[in-house]
């Protein structure tokens, strides 16, 4: 016996839009962020999406207040969101490193102006050892797997995630589904906070510091090294990438997000014409895949690196072949006059001409 | 057997010992509060402040649904032993969390726990946003008028004059400027429904403080509104003074700038202004 399910109702949706369900169907009960271009449509989704199904967006007064307001939702284990682009994720930093400590499963979603915070994503601005999973959509489509993907993985983990995309994606119209996700079953929030075991002896207390009831101080020494443990497990564990043609390519291209779905267009173009030519996008920015990248680009006399900044990735590139492979940066920047990073790289036969000159 | 040596006979009997020492003092402390060792320092106002909080949770009924978002301070050691859950916070950053919870958890008892430094320094606009937006939370801020974990340093709250290590001659006004009085700046709010300020300087204001806590909590129960206490606490440590001097320099120093009283109760509201003007209740 077969059973067909019916099909995922498709929608015209832009990506802030589509994400936005996304994060409402995956459970997503509270938002709070601070407008921001290109990053405001996703305030905009959540303030009308979240009110019909019972949550709470809201209008913070500023991203500091934002993250921190998700911070308290996420401790009463709601699912929680906020986001910004990355001038506001720059005032969130110290909250982002805090939360990764606390344990939090925060959700974060940055429609970047352009790639130019990768580095920003990728290494995060605050302070201590600490790290967030960061998947990078190349379209709506695929944005709309990530999200929910991403909400199960910050519950997996008890780690923030960060979802990273830029003013296209954010305003690219297209046909998505939105559907429910199935996912394996996840372990009980027993830590949230709801009040309840307030006068047993057991009551629960979420921090950031080491601290553990009933013993003495903070307990750096420990916190750190169990979550440095963990951290060094999710980098082994949720490497995500995606590759074409470069098992016999002379010259593998390497993208990610909005970009790179230009570069898989030409490599595939190039490929039709005979020339030998890969593709290689990190679907997680962190942790980048640094062995397949290795693997995957060994056997090619040259790696071009195309990205929308003065060159951040390139730096993770140059990690994974450890000087075996000639490699090239071939984006740079580009932006137009609005600094929301649509520049005139964002444009086929521009990628084109790059990756045809870096041929060897 | 003499009248003096009756007086001078031991009260235990020495050829039947008893099997343990006698117990001098009982445990008095708050059913909310797992033990009462605590690290700060001889002298310290925030326990006291910290019982009242407890004792008045307890009073309330609402030992079971009380979540308290706790700054970044010398209380924050009060996580450790409080039956309270709690979520620590980022220093200045409490009532944003609280909101996210108390949004979330509608039927918590929600409450932030935080120093002059945290809340006037670190964290201003986020007390007054949440004030604003009338967020059904309570903020208790214990005011010592100094950074008491880094040692006693210069807040927000220091009153003019007063010797820190970073106002060594006094708090000068041209050249550190003016202590802001943060419930005079939250009383008139809209979203505010019950300010106030009090102390723990002697028995009659640690009474008042904890009936001020009462209405505060209460204003949050019966959805009015956001609600605000600060205790003046004292801090012999960071204020550079012998233990036994501590009440006194808080209530004639601190006291003088930041006066006790209601300053919002619903519609009514007084400023810190005519509360200084009123004959002071309970003065040495």
């Amino acid at each position: 016996m077969t059973s067909i399910a019916p099909a995922p109702r498709r929608q015209l949706m832009a990506g802030s839009e589509a994400i936005v369900a996304a994060a409402v169907e995956a459970g997503c009960r509270f938002f709070a962020g601070y407008p921001m271009t290109p990053f405001t449509e996703v305030l905009e989704a959540f303030a009308r999406r979240l009110p019909p199904v019972g949550g709470v967006c809201i209008n913070a007064e500023s991203e500091i207040e934002a993250v921190g307001m998700a911070w308290g939702a996420l401790a009463t284990g709601a699912r929680a969101a906020t986001g910004s682009t990355g001038q506001g994720l720059s005032l969130m930093m110290e909250s982002f490193s805090e939360i990764a400590r606390a344990e939090l499963p925060l959700v974060v979603i940055n429609m970047a102006r352009g790639q130019y915070d990768y580095t920003q994503a990728t290494r995060g601005g605050g302070h201590g050892d600490y790290r967030h999973l960061v998947l990078a959509p190349i379209d709506v489509d695929e944005a709309v797997d990530l999200v929910p993907l991403a909400f199960d993985l910050a519950d997996r983990w008890r780690n923030p995630v960060q979802i990273y995309g830029d003013y296209l994606l954010a305003h690219t119209v297209q046909s998505v589904a939105v559907a429910p996700r199935a996912f394996p079953p996840l372990p009980a929030k027993d830590w949230a906070v709801d009040g309840s075991l307030g006068g047993t002896g057991r009551a629960r207390n979420i921090n950031s510091l080491g601290l553990v009831r009933d013993l003495k101080g903070i307990r750096p020494q420990e916190l750190w090294t169990r979550l440095q443990a963990k951290w060094d497990r999710m980098a082994a564990e949720e490497i995500r990438f995606e590759a074409e043609h470069t098992a016999d390519a002379e010259l593998v291209v390497v993208a990610f997000g909005s970009l790179a779905k230009f570069a898989r267009y030409v490599v595939r173009q190039l490929r039709a014409e005979g020339r030998a030519v890969g593709y290689f996008r990190p679907i997680t920015l962190w942790p980048f895949p640094k062995v397949e990248l290795g693997r995957a680009a060994g056997g090619c006399r040259r790696i071009a690196v195309l990205e929308q900044n003065a060159g951040q990735m390139v730096e993770d590139v140059l990690l994974s072949v450890l000087g075996r492979v000639e490699t090239v940066s071939i984006g740079g920047i580009s932006t137009d006059n609005s600094g929301f990073g649509v520049g005139d790289l964002l444009n086929a036969d521009e990628v084109r001409r790059r990756i045809e000159g870096a041929l060897p | 057997m003499t009248a003096a040596d009756k007086r001078s006979l031991p009260v235990l009997d020495i050829a039947a010992p008893p099997s343990q020492a006698a117990h001098l003092v009982g445990d008095f402390r708050p059913e909310l509060l797992r033990s009462s060792e605590h690290d700060l320092c001889p002298g310290c106002g925030e326990p006291v402040a910290m019982r009242l909080a407890l004792e008045v949770v307890q009073e309330l009924g609402c030992a079971q649904r009380a979540i308290c978002s706790v700054g970044i301070g010398c209380y924050t050691n009060f996580t450790l032993t409080m039956d309270v859950d709690s979520v620590q916070c980022l220093h200045g950053r409490a009532p944003s969390v609280a909101t996210g919870i108390k949004r979330m958890r509608p039927e918590s008892l929600c409450f932030t726990l935080q120093g002059d430094g945290d809340m006037v320094n670190e964290g201003l606009q986020e007390v007054v946003h949440a004030a604003a937006r009338g967020e059904r939370i309570t903020c208790i801020m214990l005011n010592n008028g100094v950074f008491g974990e880094t040692g006693g340093h210069m807040t927000a709250t220091t009153v003019l004059g007063q010797r820190t290590k970073s106002s060594l001659e006094g708090r000068d006004a041209g050249y550190h400027g003016h202590p802001i009085l943060i419930a005079d700046l939250l009383a008139p709010l809209g979203g505010a429904a019950y300010v106030a300020r009090g102390s723990v300087y002697n028995a009659a204001a640690i009474t008042a403080t904890k009936r001020m806590l009462r209405h505060a909590f209460q204003a949050q129960l019966d959805g009015r509104g956001f609600s605000f206490v600060e205790i003046l606490t004292m801090c012999p440590t960071g204020w550079f003074i012998p233990v036994e001097q501590g009440p006194q320099y808080l209530h004639e120093v601190l006291g003088a700038v930041h006066g006790v009283g209601v300053l919002r109760d619903g519609d009514q509201l007084r400023t810190t202004r005519e509360l200084l003007a009123e004959p002071r209740k309970g003065s040495r």
